[in-house]
């Protein structure tokens, strides 16, 4: 399929953004990026092609729009049918990969942002302390959605993967900040493990940001978004 | 090969009526087991350990929890009448939908009928640009499936009944004729589907619902 055929807009310090290119990486899609300076502006085709939530990443397909991040992966994955599979085969296993994917989303990853825009030491220690208890359930998660192997899709990165994996930067970011390991040998040491193997997978490591450069942004945005206020 | 299917749900509840519409869509037998979220039975609680809700669909002994994630699992096992398009494209689309309407309008409804005086107006204004959005997806035939009733079709129950429910009995007003006259008649017509109004909660029951949850979230 031709370059211009596929387009990602997205950004290096998203997340988000980061799971469709990793998709696409499995896929051996070529694919255009347009990175999005949401600091400064959003662009005029973010805005049209996302007109709903005006956010990264969206894919744009032979002309199509498609956004939010988990259902662009699994819009890759259907689309692109004869690459390695992303989502498990069996039904229950596709529900499983779906839960905890949701879990990360609505009940984790809300912690993590309680962290960074937290001022108060207090407020901190409470986000942190979240961002920890809710990493445990990750644990007995691994167990069962990787059956013995090491991703949580099996042999190869999958779905769950790639929707909690897409975290490990700012994951990183945060440890540093706040001298703590929230994956760690005594709660979450399959976790732990896992990440090393998805951070050197060779669909994930390009993507994954450097911690200081994403330190720096995150200075950056904190000083913009104070000054805003 | 022996299908044991059982929901857990509550009478009133939204969500657990998508999961019944999808059953009944199906043509799957299945026992339901009616959970008091004033009381969550032992078996709620080992069945969905991390949320402790309904619904759950229990299918030969295993659990599936969330709503969209059940649908898309029904629709994954049972072929019969599918609540998913074929293509691709046309699928993200109603998975966006679906994920709207949970995740922008079902919160903002809720919190423009029930919330503080202090709030109330803003969490109004919020509301009616999720229903804005939902009339416009509407002229665009992004939902709406016609005779038979799709992923969005499903999960919009929630605006066709419980919305327009909620608004009568809170007084709070966001859905009418006149500032949302397609998504109205949508409305009208939709509620009026045979399997979806075998699924709907009468008057009373909904108000049962709607106290109980309002104490839980006390």
């Amino acid at each position: 399929m031709a370059k211009s055929d596929v387009k990602l807009l997205g950004a290096w310090t998203s997340p988000f953004a980061m799971r469709p290119r990793i998709a696409l990486n499995i896929k051996s899609v070529d694919y255009e990026f347009q990175e999005e300076d949401w600091l400064v502006s959003k662009s005029e085709l973010l805005l049209k092609s996302n007109p709903v939530h005006k956010k990264v990443p969206v894919l744009i397909h032979a002309g199509n729009p498609i956004c939010e991040s988990l259902i662009i992966v699994q819009y890759i994955d259907e689309v692109w049918s004869s690459g390695p599979s992303i989502l498990p085969s069996d039904p229950y296993d596709r529900a499983t990969a779906r839960f905890w994917s949701a879990y990360i989303d609505d009940k984790w990853f809300p912690s993590m942002v309680a962290f960074l825009f937290a001022q108060e030491e207090d407020a901190k220690k409470a986000a942190i302390a979240q961002m920890e208890e809710g990493l445990v359930p990750l644990e007995e998660a691994f167990g069962k959605c990787s059956k013995g192997k090491a991703f949580f899709g099996g042999d190869r990165i999958g779905f769950l993967d790639i929707a909690f994996g897409c975290f490990l930067g700012w994951l990183r970011v945060i440890e540093k900040a706040g001298g703590i390991e929230l994956l760690n040998e005594t709660q979450t040491p399959s976790p732990l493990k896992w990440a090393e193997r998805f951070s050197s997978d060779i669909a994930v490591k390009e993507l994954l940001p450097d911690t200081d450069k994403l330190a720096e942004f995150r200075k950056k945005a904190q000083a913009k978004m104070t000054a805003n206020n | 090969m022996a299908e044991e299917v059982k929901l857990f749900g509550t009478c009133g509840s939204p969500f657990s009526s998508r999961i019944q519409v999808a059953l009944k869509l199906k043509g799957i037998s299945y026992e339901y087991i009616e959970e008091d979220l004033t009381n969550k039975s032992p078996l709620l609680l080992k069945y969905n350990p991390i949320h402790k809700k309904i619904p759950v669909l229990l299918h030969n002994g295993k659990p599936i929890v969330e709503s969209l994630v059940i649908l898309e699992y029904i629709d994954e096992t049972w072929k019969a009448n599918p609540i998913l398009p074929e293509d691709p494209y046309d699928r993200a689309t109603a998975r966006f939908w679906a994920k709207y309407i949970d995740e922008k309008c079902v919160a903002a409804a809720v919190k423009a009928f029930w919330a503080e005086e202090k709030e109330r107006e803003k969490a109004v204004e919020e509301a009616c640009e999720c229903l804005k959005t939902l009339e416009g997806a509407l002229k665009d035939k992004k939902f709406a499936g016609g005779e038979t009733l799709g992923l969005v079709d499903i999960a919009a129950s929630f605006i066709a009944f419980w919305l327009r429910s909620f608004q009568e009995i809170s007084g709070v007003e966001l859905l009418t004729e006149e500032k949302f006259p397609d998504l109205f008649k949508w409305c009208e017509e939709y509620v009026e589907h045979p399997i979806i109004k075998e699924h709907l909660p009468s008057r009373d029951e909904l108000i049962v619902f709607v106290n109980k949850r309002r104490q839980n979230l006390k």
